[in-house]
């Protein structure tokens, strides 16, 4: 696979459309692994998701993820991460766009662009705390309804906070 | 009957008369909760074969059963679901808990996996393994069997208050 921007016509293409409708809400654009990552602004989430979706026909949601950084982010920065994996089917081009979170902001969700980010975006509220504003149900997926605290967070001990019933 | 005759007959204490029919037909309920189950199913099957020790009888039902094999990891969300197929067993009722999972939680000590059956429900027979081969399965059903053998079934007739603390 290439390794250069310039040798993948249509990925050229995409960052160039989304430089031209966002600017300076485009924080950050990273070419690696053949990957092609937008770290955007969080108020422009929606609108990008809705772009790329409409005009580039990047029209399947693959994947939601959530993470937590507060090991390696520095002092001061954003602790979490959500990433969005877009890819356009039938086809090989795929992207990702990224957005940072402190721990007290929220995020528009997905779920009116991408139906797909339902389950998604109620795994991560689920296992970090993130939540999403506009989710039409937003509530733990996996663990029961009265579990206390997100566990994939890092500072979660691992055995939980209780190690009995 | 005419006198004379003679009529052959077994003299025998109650407790080993009804733990006779207890222990040698136990009908277990038919739940699997992980890989163990997989090893429960094949103890069941024809190389194995738990109906020569009269238990091949899985009930779908708990209200049918009366030997619970938990076999698996027990999660929390889990939990309240074994623990009221425990409630719905009618008495006398026996609770092996297989593999290491259901013993204390094995390989999974997190925040998602309850650490050990034995906190909700009470266990006579803890079998180890991950998952336990058959053979350990059906040592462990043995030991269940000696276990049912050396109880006392007439005293909770006798006093209702002892039931359930056997």
């Amino acid at each position: 696979m290439p390794e250069d921007l310039a040798s993948r016509r249509e990925l050229k293409a995409v960052q160039e459309a989304m430089a031209a409708r966002f600017g300076p809400a485009v924080i950050e654009t990273a070419f690696k692994l053949g990957e092609l990552t937008f770290k955007i602004a969080k108020d422009e989430l929606r609108p990008a998701l809705e772009f790329l979706k409409s005009r580039l026909g990047l029209d399947t949601l693959d994947d939601i993820i959530g993470l937590d950084n507060s090991r390696s982010v520095p002092a001061g920065g954003k602790r979490f991460s959500v990433l969005y994996q877009l890819r356009r089917a039938p086809g090989p081009l795929r992207l990702r766009l990224a957005v940072d979170l402190a721990e007290d902001e929220t995020v528009a969700s997905a779920v009116p662009v991408f139906t797909s980010a339902d389950w998604g975006e109620r795994e991560i509220y689920d296992m970090l705390g993130i939540r999403f504003d506009g989710h039409p149900g937003l509530r733990r997926i996996y663990l029961s309804e009265d579990f206390a605290g997100h566990p994939l967070r890092k500072d979660f001990p691992l055995a939980g906070d209780d190690d009995g019933v | 009957m005419s006198s004379g005759e003679k009529y052959p007959f077994v003299l025998t204490r109650l407790d080993t008369a009804i733990t006779w029919a207890q222990k040698n037909s136990l009908w277990p309920l038919g739940s699997g909760l992980a890989c163990c189950a997989i090893e429960m199913i094949a103890t069941a099957a024809a190389r194995f074969d738990i109906a020569r020790f009269g238990m091949e009888l899985f009930r779908a039902s708990p209200r049918q059963a009366d030997l619970f094999i938990v076999a698996g990891t027990v999660t929390h969300k889990m939990a309240p679901i074994v623990r009221r197929l425990y409630e719905q067993m009618a008495d006398p009722k026996w609770v092996v808990a297989m593999g290491n999972c259901a013993i204390d939680g094995g390989p999974f000590p997190t925040y998602a996996v309850l650490q050990g059956v034995d906190k909700i429900i009470p266990v006579d027979v803890h079998v180890a393994g991950c998952p336990p081969t058959p053979q350990g399965l059906l040592h462990g059903l043995l030991t269940l069997q000696e276990q049912i053998a050396r109880s006392h079934p007439t005293q909770e007739i006798l006093k209702p208050d002892a039931r359930g603390s056997r």
